[in-house]
């Protein structure tokens, strides 16, 4: 393999691993703001024990964060050295301003919302879980911008020629606000959201089958329950929204997405199938007729722009982007289905009598991690053969001083090291759940942290 | 060479800055896990480890904000230095990584030989992290080998020679003593005593390395020292430096712990401008182009 798929394997390897974490601390992050919100209006102590509860497992998850982070940064300019030459002004500003704006707010108020229980009033300490919560909201701000621009570059304009060749923001508002970032930041947060809420539902069911702190399981569920109503049935207008910037902005990447081959009107819409680019058919198919057409422009005569009609050099690879694509979709319509399975039955008053909903809730923590990652697969893959969207190549982007052994050596270490890592969260995650939250009815006197010497 | 205020001459001192903040926080949290397998007792291991459990990830957001600095002010010094340090970085990350994973691992089960195996991991990776920050370092003194397009020419093993081992034992010896000075302050008791006295240890440790290391430059790299020359003034932070650290001990042996810290802050910042100083304007040397 040479350096470019090795490469190209690494960073999709390293990415797809570090984002697992970011979105539950995201997503936990927020809840947390509505429990600790809770406590503040009630005083009832049994609302600040959850809030300590979700905090620990939000404290691991942001830890395996940064830790796996760190990589992220520095595999811009170890594997892909010509790219940041080349984007460093607009991409690496915004990496910059990550850290400035986010990370700082974010690690600062951590220390105080982990550690501060008992020594900050708890009126600073909800200021402190809004702070975090807010810092992991602009990191995402921060990155899906960056990445927005490699997908849809604005605000900037390119200086020098061949090696010298660079983009260099002459607009920074259109760079933050290019074509699709406010719609594709909206729907990463709110699969962010999604993501935690449903570690919580998950952790909470699991609770209430083994007959382990009902009460607070109970009430974990139902604060969980809103956030994620809300946030699937806001993914369906965000993810529309996101579709009708791609088909605007990326028409290969949307011919990818529905495999459309040649220009035409009255698209239809695939609900599944298997793509044979070769003989550009899709086989084993059900669709919808004239649906994409439909919903693009809302009108069945919309023109969609087939791949037929863009050099065979600039069309992305089509299967892995239709089917990721289409996973994604039902994926979303599963998760407002449990969520409206949820709420019916908490409005009949039967919700934690339903053992098999509670089964599906236990094991509803895996959708949105499955649609985050492969929605983020159709997302990159989709921009190939670009790195910066008809601007740079991805084989243009490479390091030249890296060799093939090197990736080799790195990429068999990550491996490795990843599979360690998630064995220690999995392990972690578990122990901390195994050991629960502080039963307030049991421990009426609890103050402080029982566990707070104990590493 | 004129000192002019421009949008590169900011960047480059806030950059600077950030990784002075990153030395003197990740710094004692390393020292500390540089210290940590001469620390025998169990309970007193663990003492040390939860001395910096709330705070070491922390310390390393002033790592990734000044990459990201990098990455944006000097696009080719991140480009070129990253790649061309590719081996040295990917095992600087394993490093951090595996330091991390050591420090919540180790106390989850109580055999003797898993504890060992954790705190020779947390504590390897710490001097190891030292080392290679302060290799990184003096190959910017030494300059690399650069081709004309800019692009890193040589291989990990020509980042490595004498005189950036001695850099890298050199910030191994600075992290220890600013992470036992950190430890007296954060421990009680008979731990307490016994990194009173380590402190005086590891100073005189950095002391031999710091003069080894300065003579060296000054032989070699006197390149170092030419805006020296033209402004004296900035003398004033090597006497600086050399204050902070000769208060330490005194601070020390009066029990006043926290401003021993403060100097020890105080030593590795004026060190590391000292180094900033010498290397303006530039970034990147590079070793087989002496314009």
């Amino acid at each position: 393999m040479d350096v470019e798929i090795l490469s190209r394997l690494q960073f999709a390897f390293t990415i797809a691993f570090h984002y697992i974490y970011p979105p539950l601390s995201i997503g936990i992050a927020v809840i947390l703001v509505i429990m600790e919100g809770m406590y503040l209006k009630t005083k009832d102590k049994f609302f600040e024990n959850m809030t300590k509860f979700w905090v620990k497992i939000f404290a691991l998850t942001f830890a395996i964060g940064v830790a796996t982070g760190i990589v992220m940064e520095f595999e811009f300019g170890t594997n892909w050295a010509t790219y940041s030459r080349f984007v460093g002004d607009v991409f690496g500003s915004a990496l910059a301003a990550e850290g400035i704006f986010a990370f700082f707010l974010e690690s600062g108020f951590l220390a105080v919302l982990v550690f501060g229980w008992d020594k900050v009033g708890p009126k600073m300490h909800f200021f402190s879980t809004i702070m975090v919560s807010l810092g992991s909201m602009f990191s995402a701000v921060w990155i899906v911008v960056a990445n927005s621009w490699q997908q849809t570059p604005a605000g900037f304009h390119v200086v020098g020629e061949g090696l010298n060749a660079r983009a260099e923001i002459t607009d920074f508002w259109a760079m933050i606000f290019n074509p699709s970032s406010v719609d594709r930041l909206l729907h990463v947060v709110s699969g962010a959201w999604l993501a935690g809420a449903f570690l919580i539902i998950s952790v909470s069911a699991y609770y209430l089958l083994k007959d382990r702190h009902i009460r607070f399981a109970k009430a974990s569920i139902k604060i969980a329950l809103v956030v994620v109503m809300i946030a699937s049935l806001f993914q369906l207008f965000t993810g529309h929204r996101s579709a009708v910037g791609v088909s605007e902005n990326q028409p290969a990447k949307l011919a990818a997405m529905e495999a459309v081959f040649n220009d035409q009107t009255n698209v239809p819409l695939y609900l599944f199938g298997w793509v044979d680019s070769e003989n550009q058919k899709v086989n084993f198919s059900i669709a919808v007729p004239s649906m994409l057409s439909y919903l693009i422009g809302f009108d069945t005569n919309t023109k969609v722009i087939g791949l037929n009609s863009f050099k065979e050099e600039d069309r992305p690879p089509v299967n892995i982007v239709f089917q990721t694509y289409h996973l994604m979709v039902a994926i979303g319509f599963t998760l407002i289905g449990i969520s409206l399975l949820g709420i019916f039955f908490w409005w009949r008053g039967t919700l934690f009598k339903q053992r098999w909903i509670l089964w599906i809730f236990v094991f509803s923590v895996l959708l949105p991690q499955i649609a985050n990652q492969i929605g983020w697969i159709t997302a990159e893959v989709g921009r190939q053969p670009w790195i910066v969207y008809g601007l740079l190549r991805t084989s243009e982007g490479l390091s030249k001083a890296v060799e093939a052994g090197q990736v080799w050596f790195s990429l068999i270490l990550f491996t490795l090291i990843y599979i360690g890592l998630f064995i220690l969260f999995i392990y972690l995650l578990n122990e901390k759940i195994q050991h629960g939250p502080e039963d307030v009815d049991s421990i009426p006197s609890e103050i402080g942290h029982p566990k707070a010497n104990k590493v | 060479m004129e000192f002019t205020f421009d949008l590169n001459t900011i960047w480059f001192f806030l950059i600077g800055i950030l990784l002075v903040g990153y030395a003197i926080l990740d710094g004692f949290d390393l020292g500390v896990g540089a210290l940590h397998l001469f620390v025998k007792d169990d309970i007193d291991r663990r003492i040390m480890i939860n001395s910096i459990g709330p705070v070491w990830d922390g310390n390393e957001v002033w790592l990734v904000t000044g990459g990201g600095a990098l990455f944006a002010a000097f696009p080719h010094v991140y480009a070129t230095v990253f790649s061309g340090f590719y081996t040295a970085l990917m095992m600087l990350l394993f490093m951090l990584i595996f330091r991390a994973v050591a420090i919540e691992f180790r106390s989850k089960q109580p055999m003797k030989w898993w504890r060992q195996m954790w705190d020779v991991a947390f504590s390897v990776a710490s001097i190891f992290i030292a080392f290679l920050a302060g290799v990184a370092i003096a190959n910017l003194i030494t300059g690399v080998p650069i081709g004309p397009d800019k692009e890193f020419i040589g291989t990990f093993w020509s980042l490595i020679n004498p005189y950036t081992i001695l850099v890298g034992v050199t910030t191994v010896a600075l992290f220890m003593m600013h992470g036992a000075i950190y430890g007296v302050m954060k421990t009680e008791g008979e731990l307490h005593n016994k990194l009173r006295s380590w402190v005086n240890n590891t100073i005189i440790f950095f002391i031999i390395c710091y003069i080894t290391t300065t003579m060296a430059t000054l032989i070699y790299y006197p390149h170092m020292i030419q805006h020296f020359k033209e402004a004296p003034a900035l003398f004033l932070l090597a006497v600086l430096n050399m204050l902070a650290i000769a208060n330490i001990p005194r601070e020390i042996s009066k029990g006043r712990d926290f401003f021993a810290f403060l100097s020890s802050c105080a030593s590795i910042a004026a060190l590391l401008s000292l180094f900033a100083f010498g290397l303006f304007p530039n970034f990147v040397l590079a070793s087989n182009n002496p314009e």
